[in-house]
């Protein structure tokens, strides 16, 4: 990859009180590239997404946005720079109608007041809405009404709608089917070629084994090693997931189990 | 940036040597067709089934509330739906329905203004006692009831939004106070009367005689609204988007039409458009129109649906909800002066906390959601025409006021049960 990443984390550090959830931290992402985020539960993952995203930002560390410094202290910081995402716990108003999620905090208006049909012709525009949500609802349905498949293909939706250049998920293929989770691998692939930067967090190494070009593997809030994915066995990745050492197989049949037989 | 809008092809070379590809392919291919369009009667149809079972009532509870208590007064007293009774209604709800729709903007929040009653006397004794006993000007004394009223908006909601205290404990705490303050501001005199000069001694005495007046107000509202629909509708077919048939918004139109001409006729019949109902009605249309239609009322309602998610798509949830509340306050003021003007006095019962039960009361049996998220300016208009109609009927064929209570007590309490219910389906049907 040429040029500076579009972003670049050093040092991240955060803590919730006596818990030190992220410790030094460093990550880069290219643009055209897709980062998998992995690690197991706890391990860290969706707070480092919170960071980047300004919904919890990090207590220390410097966050490089093409070469250049930035602060992120709230989510507006993200926006403005370029970065969308979508929360694992999804975050959509369920009272307010899927074109109101969709659009909510970057409405289009005209005089002032909200164009409804506007909004509502670009919500049906939208590619996740048409191939994620099975049977796709009406868009004026309020969002407590839809399906967890249909609400997270909302909020990929939503993350997508402003064109990001980086572009972060948090676990997005949870509520998915076989189906959908195929066709919104094909997004992300499209989204790559278009030169976004994508950082997909995923618990699923079958995931990430197809559509990431690298996988930054995270073990008790700190690094634990960098993969090129194509050459990367799956092994090597889980090994790294579980702290196990690099030699996982070997340790395997030295069990002390097997010596009791 | 390369070919933005044709990303269609996955490439061959990235996509090598990927066993998902295939399988992703395959399924590719297999994918479902869309759902075609279903005719106008029959997708009106089900639009009504699915919000009777998704519990999106609208206006349809207390609409049927204020139906019933209609019907069952007049059939006990028939002066009840008498000229002179509605209108006296009219004007009585103005008041304690300008708080209720003060109220609206924080309940929407998810939260609750109790010092709504207190703040709505404070401010009236403050008005009162600039221009009547210092004679100061009567828009100065009005400006400064009104600022006041935002000022305390204001603070109670810095207090919550930012400070992080309940809003129910700092406006429990303003209860007390701005009572408080209230008797001190009134001073020994204790009441103070405002004679019959001013404006505000006129807001709810001016009637309005005149037909041309009435009906042409009538024929407007309508008018409005039809044209109004009838454009978006266009619009919509045009964009290619679903739009609503042309006998649902006939049959909205008519349910516009009916009670405007209706009321029309029975004002016309007695003295007249009050004054007072005219300017309630503004401020309802107004306000609702900035809920549904504005980024501002937006960002309430999401705020009422989920705060943390709102706070996450960059809406200031602080300056948000410090303005809800200083909505609160203003139109706590503003529902005051009407108030004095009703009695046209100021006294230590101004601001009672029957007012402020009167005020959520109207706003919940009008079917704002006590959870956030849901309800409009209309609900208060609705509630608080029950709740008056109640207390007028009950004043009608002799009843005490605690029988009064007791009824209104069981409204609110269904109209909870009811938004408690129609909550708890939205739910079920959430993850059907
Ligand atoms: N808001 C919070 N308050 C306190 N602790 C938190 C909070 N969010 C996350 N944590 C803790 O930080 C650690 C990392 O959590 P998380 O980032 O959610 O992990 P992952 O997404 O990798 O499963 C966990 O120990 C978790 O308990
Ligand atoms: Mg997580």
């Amino acid at each position: 990859m040429s040029g500076a990443p579009v972003l670049a984390l050093h040092g991240i550090c955060k803590r919730f009180g006596a818990v030190q959830a992220l410790t030094d931290i460093e990550l880069e992402i290219h643009a055209g590239q897709v980062v998998a985020l992995v690690g197991d539960n706890g391990a860290g993952k969706s707070t480092l997404l919170k960071a980047i995203t300004g919904v919890g930002p990090a207590d220390a560390g410097v966050i490089e946005w093409r070469g250049r410094p930035v602060r992120i202290q709230r989510p507006r910081d993200a926006q403005e720079l370029g970065i969308a995402g979508v929360y694992q716990d999804l975050a959509l108003c369920e009272n307010l109608d899927v074109v109101g999620n969709l659009f909510l905090g970057h409405e289009i208006t005209r005089a002032g007041v909200l164009d409804e049909i506007a909004m509502e012709r670009r919500a049906l525009e939208l590619e996740p809405l048409a191939i994620l949500a099975k049977h796709p609802p009406s868009v004026r349905v309020p969002v407590a009404t839809l399906s967890a498949g249909q609400r997270q293909s909302v909020a990929i939706g939503r993350a997508i709608l402003s064109r990001p250049e980086l572009l972060v998920l948090d676990e997005p293929t949870a509520a998915l089917g076989i189906e959908q989770t195929a066709q919104f691998l094909d997004l992300i692939d499209r989204l790559r070629d278009r030169g976004t930067a994508i950082m997909l967090i995923s618990h699923n190494l079958g995931d990430v084994k197809a559509v990431a070009d690298q996988a930054a593997v995270l073990r008790h809030g700190r690094n634990n090693g960098f993969f090129d994915v194509p050459s990367t066995t799956h092994e090597q990745i889980v090994s790294s997931i579980t702290g196990a050492t690099d030699n996982a197989v070997t340790q395997r049949t030295t069990k002390p189990w097997e010596d009791m037989l | 940036m390369k070919g933005a809008d044709a990303p269609g092809d996955a490439g061959g070379a990235k996509a090598a040597g990927r066993p998902a590809e295939a399988t992703r392919a395959a399924v590719r291919r297999g994918g479902g067709p869309g759902d075609p369009g279903r005719p106008g009667l029959r997708r009106g149809l089900r639009s009504l089934r699915d919000r009777l079972r998704s519990g999106r009532l609208g206006a349809l509870p207390v609409v049927v509330s204020l139906l019933v208590t209609w019907i069952v007064f007049q059939s006990l007293n028939h002066n009840f739906l008498s000229p002179r009774n509605l209108s006296d209604i009219c004007v009585d709800i103005v008041g304690p329905g300008l708080v209720a729709v003060g109220i609206v903007f924080v309940l929407l929040l998810g939260e609750v203004d109790l010092s709504v009653g207190s703040v709505s006397g404070l401010t009236a004794a403050i008005f009162a006692v600039m221009y009547v006993n210092h004679g100061v000007p009567e828009w100065l004394a009005i400006v400064s009831a009104l600022l006041t009223g935002a000022a305390i908006g204001s603070l109670q909601g810095f207090l919550f939004a930012r400070v992080g205290v309940p809003a129910f404990v700092v406006t429990l705490a303003g209860l007390l106070a701005w009572n408080g303050l209230m008797l001190y501001v009134l001073g020994a005199s204790g009441t103070i009367d405002l004679g019959n000069h001013g404006l505000v001694a006129e807001l709810s005495g001016r009637y309005l005689h005149s037909a041309v007046l009435a009906y042409g107000l009538a024929a407007l509202g309508t008018g409005i609204y039809f044209v109004m629909t009838y454009r978006d509708n266009r619009a919509r077919t045009r964009a290619g988007m679903a739009a609503l048939p042309m006998w649902e918004i006939a049959e909205r139109t008519a349910g516009i039409a009916v009670p405007s001409f209706a009321a029309a006729w029975v004002l016309e019949d007695f003295r007249g458009v009050p004054l007072a109902l005219l300017v309630f009605l503004a401020f309802v249309v107004g306000l609702d129109f900035v809920l549904r239609r504005t980024t501002y009322g937006r960002r309430i309602l999401a705020i009422g649906g989920d705060a943390e998610a709102a706070r996450r798509s960059g809406i200031n949830v602080v300056w948000t909800r410090v303005s809800a509340f200083a909505m609160s306050g203003t139109l706590a003021a503003i529902g005051g002066l009407f108030l004095t003007s009703r009695v046209a006095s100021v006294g230590q019962t101004s601001g009672s906390t029957t007012l402020l039960i009167n005020a959520i009361a109207a706003a919940i049996i009008g079917g704002v959601s006590l959870f956030g998220g849901r309800g409009t300016t209309w609900s208060a208009l609705l509630g608080i025409l029950v709740i008056q109609s109640i207390a007028s009927g009950m004043v009608l064929i002799g009843l005490q006021t605690a029988v009064q209570y007791m009824v209104t007590g069981g409204v609110l309490l269904g109209a909870v049960i009811l938004d408690s219910l129609s909550r708890r389906s939205q739910k079920v049907h959430g993850r059907a």
